[in-house]
């Protein structure tokens, strides 16, 4: 993989909550088409990765870089456009908007109409439920509803690489198993996707590759299925019992 | 376990006191409305009532002023929807329109643009145009100057802020033309006859046209655009908005700029109900449409819209026919205390407003 550019990277960043320094010296790298999961517990740095990689957080030092350009000082909208976008903790869609609206905002900055169309219909394929419910207030919705529409709203924009923060997190455990075969799916159509979760022994599972962060360090970077022999890892995270 | 059933009881226990309380006052207005009804009723049945003209009048003026109320209502809804505060210099920006509206259409005055009747409408699209810029620019700088650097600080700052720039623009206005009042130009004779059925008069109609046109305008650019659904998503959830790649700064002053042409337009308005204009003239019409933003449910567009309307019609119409046959004197002195009154009594039956929704503890100023 080393011959291929990375999509998204970043050398060395650092992060500060004013005086709290959160990551400290991060290196990653996210190759096109790769799905890969970053794991560690509360307060890891985990959703502040995210927060750096989109530009919502801005880094103390070091360079988030975008198919090879430094884009420290561009703000999200560009990285948005180039590709990049995220499916928020707890799935955040706009509640008192209707389904389609909420669908139609993740193409927000396109401009390709014929193609957003195009698009559209195939989130409406991949959805069905969501078709039905199109007119209807997001905040109406089911959990499990609302995160297709979260889904459907990322996939909107037309992403090479989907950030997702805690896919799992407040879905029924049934829920919680068609989601990550969702993953998978849009994986397959050649989108990168990066994961943040709790639940490593399902998202390594799925992923390629994965980084352990620890109170803003990288700890653990290693293929996910050294990363599920690891003996640390599977005493810290995966538990060793039966999984969650 | 114990401990923990107890405490809910207690809480309801001391609820039920407080709801008791608030029922018996819901009572006690209902019955004082319903009262002053009936004394209408009976007055009209015994023939020394109001006419059916000085009715219709009641009902024409409060739905005219009703509807400007509304204009400047949907200001205060929009900024409080995307940024969480009541922006008190919004009935400023509507004296800012109604002082415009003044000079402009006195200099269309003096060139005889205003008479005739296709002159006319083109002077009073050109006062309208320039109204709605004035007040429009008005409400930008606003925002860039005193909100835009208190966007991080909790929201009480930018409130008191705005009561600060609401005193600057009224001394300001006072400082550059004094604080006698001025009077508009009349309306060509044709403006004051009575059209229609219902015999409204000419200046009315032209207000409730107007005002119907610019409403039904903004909800078509909130409802139908890109821009207005970014505004509404910004309204909702910053973050995520700016995650969608919408410019967040870009939307809010949009918003800004918006609620300030209505206000523009509602000077206009009131320059064509009232002709008369002063430094003062945007306090007690800026808090009646803060009032009617309340009464439908802040935040709410539709719901301010209909709270204007509310508030106009029942300001007008309240004091003749409850107050006066229940022999209170001067009723006509108790409009702007009615108009309060009002608020009172639809947020004692329903304190979200009309149409409002429960706002989270984090959306509350």
């Amino acid at each position: 993989m080393s011959e291929q550019t990375p999509l998204l990277e970043f050398r060395g960043i650092n992060t500060h909550y004013g005086a709290v320094h959160i990551l400290k010296d991060v290196n990653l790298a996210i190759y096109p088409g790769e799905l890969v999961c970053l794991l560690g517990g509360n307060a890891s740095g985990k959703s502040t990765t995210l927060k750096t990689l989109l530009g919502m957080v801005k880094p103390s030092s070091g360079e988030v870089v975008l198919d090879g350009e430094v884009v420290n000082e561009k703000p999200i909208s560009y990285r948005v456009e180039r590709g990049i976008t995220m499916v928020p903790e707890n799935r955040r869609l706009f509640k008192r908007l209707s389904v389609k609206e909420n669908l139609e905002l993740g193409a927000y900055l396109r401009t390709d109409r014929a193609k957003v169309a195009e698009d559209l219909e195939r989130i409406y394929d991949m959805f069905p439920r969501v078709k039905e419910r199109l007119s209807q207030r997001a905040g109406t919705l089911s959990g499990g509803e609302q995160q297709m529409v979260a889904m459907g709203r990322a996939l909107m924009s037309s992403p090479r690489v989907l950030l997702m923060d805690e896919p799992s997190m407040g879905l029924a455990p049934a829920l919680v198993e068609t989601n990550f075969e969702l993953i998978q799916q849009i994986h397959s159509e050649g989108v990168a996707i990066f994961m943040v979760e709790q639940n490593a022994n399902m998202a390594l599972s799925i992923a390629d590759r994965g980084w352990v962060l620890q109170t803003g360090k990288v700890v653990l970077d290693d293929t996910a299925d050294a990363l599920l022999e690891n003996p640390e890892l599977r005493a810290s995270y995966l538990g060793d019992a039966a999984s969650h | 376990m114990t401990a923990t059933q107890r405490k809910p009881q207690k809480v309801w226990k001391t609820n039920n006191w407080v709801d008791l309380f608030l029922t018996a006052i819901r009572i006690g207005a209902m019955a004082f409305i319903g009262v002053g009804l009936l004394a209408f009723v009976l007055e009209q049945a015994g023939g020394e009532g109001l006419t059916g003209g000085a009715i219709r009048g009641l009902f024409v003026t409060g739905i005219s002023q009703g509807a400007m109320y509304g204009l400047i209502a949907l200001g205060y809804s929009m900024v409080y929807g995307v940024l969480g505060f009541i922006n008190f210099a919004h009935g400023e920006v509507f004296m800012a329109g109604a002082m415009s509206g003044w000079i402009t259409s006195t200099i269309l005055f003096e060139n005889g643009m205003w008479e005739g009747e296709a002159k006319f409408v083109l002077a009073l699209l050109i006062v309208l145009v320039i109204a709605v810029i004035v007040s429009t620019l008005a409400t930008i700088l606003i925002e860039r100057v005193a909100y835009r650097p208190l966007r991080e600080s909790p929201r009480l700052i930018p409130l008191i802020t705005s009561i600060g720039v609401s005193f600057f623009m009224q001394n300001a206005v006072l400082g550059l033309f004094g604080p006698a009042s001025k009077t508009l130009p009349a309306p060509p004779p044709w403006m004051s006859a009575e059209y229609t059925f219902l015999r409204i008069e000419g200046t009315k109609i032209l207000v409730l046209v107007i005002a119907a046109v610019s409403m039904a305008g903004l909800w078509v650019f909130v409802e139908r655009t890109k821009t207005g659904k970014a505004m509404r998503a910004v309204a909702e959830d910053k973050e995520i908005a700016a995650l969608m790649g919408i410019d967040v700064n870009r939307t809010i002053v949009t918003t800004f700029a918006v609620g300030g042409a209505m206000a523009g337009v509602a000077g206009v308005l009131w320059g064509l109900l009232f002709r008369g204009v002063s430094a003062l003239t945007g306090f007690l019409p800026g808090i009646k449409a803060f009032t009617a933003a309340v009464i439908g449910g802040v935040g709410n567009l539709g719901g301010s819209m209909a709270g204007g309307l509310l508030l106009g019609l029942v300001e007008s119409v309240a004091p003749l026919v409850i107050l006066k046959p229940l022999g209170i004197p001067a009723v006509s002195q108790l409009k702007d205390a009615v108009a309060f009154a009002v608020l009172v009594l639809i947020l004692l039956f329903k304190p979200t407003g009309l149409f409002g929704e429960r706002l989270a503890a984090e959306d509350r100023a």
